[in-house]
């Protein structure tokens, strides 16, 4: 009994040391209308201690911003008979169509491997729910190939140094969300993590979605889509027939 | 000028949509062809997603053929009976291209089959543009006569039963052949995005042996249908018609096409028809490379 309540004022007293992190960013709504070219995110906060102090210690951050999770199919193309073509398939179930990860140094020189796995921290622990028979090595393949693509399309961004973190106090980390995202809820997590340990996290939500005109064209377009194609049929018929007026005055 | 593009998810250059446009109406305005074997690779190399390219190509090219129409119409130039039977097929053919699309996409192979289907088409059009159009210059440099054409139109469509009498295009054959023919756009118009008068003037001209002077206008009549109803088409099955990129490419073709057609009057038709099958040619080369050679992406993603 003794050794019982020992072990839970222990755990207590742990938890009691364990550093508050108050996270924030400088939009939560990003909206996607005319001229949008993409945008930067600033996500900023601070680390205290419970009682509201600096924290004696220095602390790792790492901010895992991602965006809405989609069901792929990832093809590969292979020379089949002199001619590129899709060759093999492999679905995932979960894969973000957003995911940017940013520290203030090397993810390897802060954790190890195993939590750097169970947190996603990086790239290459992205887990992407792969559907159907797995084989170890034609996944890694396929995911380093979905990574890589994402990665030159500006989706999947990892960044070792995009994160400062001022007086032990204030950190602020930059990402930048080019305007090929998608809509939808964006989660950015924020961790703290000292001598190789997570000891904290927090995370907020960033909301990306059309506005305006934008808005109207996407929904229309799905909803009513027999007077949207009237409309485009309309729209190019009238075009093609007020140049041809224009032009025989000419 | 940056655009947003709220189809295609994706943020562009609007004045490089516009002169993209306004090249292609001044070709096709030129050529009395649709110009939509050149927008849909165009829109895809800039990076509009190749669904988005088709679907929004298809209103372009309606856009330009409807001014095409309404000039020939005027010099009675459109075999309105011919116009009809093709349509009827181009219709057939848009609902089986829409089949098609879906069956191939969902096997990942509509990548590849447009890439063939373009440099198989194109080779063999250029090619046999660019003889025709050599061989007529060689002569009128040499001075000798063409030598005449050895038949009207291929045998096995003099074979084909039920003969109508088509008055302008001066031709007694099966409304099978046209039918056909239609129904071959159609196809391609849904797979490709493209209007098929690269295929259709020249298919209508040695195969059938339409009189020249109504094939540009009937081949853009039926162009003009076709893509209107594959336009609709896309709108309701892939959703995929983005009206902010088909506004921009209108603005540039529309308006192309009418000076590109200006200077059609102007130029030596054998010359147009060489320029017009290098062109073709070039492009078919292109994909072909395309094809052999490693592609930047080896990976691509679609939904599940």
């Amino acid at each position: 009994m003794k050794a019982l309540l020992a072990l839970l004022l222990l755990v207590l007293l742990g938890a009691a040391r364990d550093p508050i992190l108050v996270p924030e960013i400088s939009q939560h709504e990003i909206q996607v209308r005319q001229g949008f070219k993409g945008t930067e995110l600033l996500l900023f906060g601070a680390i205290l201690t419970p009682e509201g102090a600096r924290a004696a210690q220095a602390y790792d951050i790492v901010v895992v911003l991602s965006g809405p999770p989609r069901s792929i199919v990832l093809r590969e193309k292979q020379k089949v008979a002199g001619v590129w073509i899709n060759a093999a398939s492999s679905d995932f179930r979960s894969a973000p169509t957003f995911f940017a990860v940013a520290s203030n140094r090397p993810i390897a020189d802060i954790v190890d491997e195993r939590t750097a796995a169970i947190y996603e921290l990086g790239l290459p622990w992205l887990q992407l729910s792969p559907i159907g028979a797995i084989d170890p090595d034609r996944q890694r393949r396929f995911a380093a190939g979905l990574v890589d693509l994402m990665r030159r399309q500006g989706l999947y961004q990892q960044d070792e140094d995009a994160v400062s973190v001022s007086g032990g106090v204030l950190y602020q980390a930059r990402i930048d969300l080019p305007s090929t995202v998608q809509t939808g809820t964006y989660t950015a997590e924020t961790f703290a993590i000292s001598r190789g340990k997570v000891v904290t996290a927090a995370s907020t939500t960033v909301e990306v979605r059309k506005e305006g005109f934008e808005r109207f064209v996407a929904v229309t377009a799905e909803r009513n889509s027999f007077w949207y194609g009237v409309f485009a049929v309309l729209m190019s018929v009238g075009m093609g027939w007020v140049a041809g007026r224009l032009f025989a005055l000419v | 000028m940056d655009v947003y593009l709220p189809i295609a998810n994706l943020s562009v250059n609007g004045l490089v949509i516009v002169g993209l446009g306004g090249l292609i109406g001044f070709l096709s305005g030129m050529f009395g062809v649709g110009g939509g074997f050149l927008t849909t690779p165009l829109l895809i190399f800039y990076g509009v997603p190749p669904t988005v390219a088709a679907a929004s190509a298809a209103s372009q090219v309606t856009g330009t053929s409807v001014s095409g129409v309404f000039a020939y119409t005027r010099r009675g130039g459109v075999d309105y009976l011919m116009g009809a039977v093709m349509v009827v097929g181009g219709v057939v053919g848009t609902f089986f291209g829409a089949g098609l699309f879906r069956v191939l996409q969902e096997l990942g192979q509509i990548d590849t089959v447009i890439n063939i289907l373009y440099v198989i088409m194109l080779g063999a059009i250029g090619g046999m543009m660019g003889n025709e159009s050599i061989q007529s210059l060689r002569a009128m440099k040499g001075g000798a006569p063409l030598p005449a054409r050895r038949r009207r139109h291929h045998p096995v469509i003099a074979n084909l039963p039920w003969r109508w009498r088509f008055y302008r295009s001066g031709l007694y054959i099966s409304p099978i052949a046209p039918l056909l023919l239609g129904f071959v756009t159609g196809v391609l118009t849904m797979l490709l995005g493209v209007g098929g008068g690269f295929i259709l003037v020249p298919a209508m001209l040695y195969i059938l042996g339409m009189s020249a002077s109504v094939v540009v206008g009937t081949s853009l009549f039926e162009i003009l249908f076709v893509t209107m109803l594959a336009t609709m088409m896309h709108a309701l099955t892939t959703k995929a018609v983005d009206i902010v990129l088909a506004i921009l490419l209108l603005l540039g073709s529309v308006s192309g096409a009418q000076i590109g057609a200006q200077f059609a009057q102007k130029a030596r038709p054998e010359y147009l028809r060489l320029a017009l099958a290098v062109i073709v040619l070039l492009v078919a080369l292109r994909m072909a490379l395309g094809l052999g050679y490693r592609p930047d992406e080896i990976y691509s993603v679609a939904d599940l």
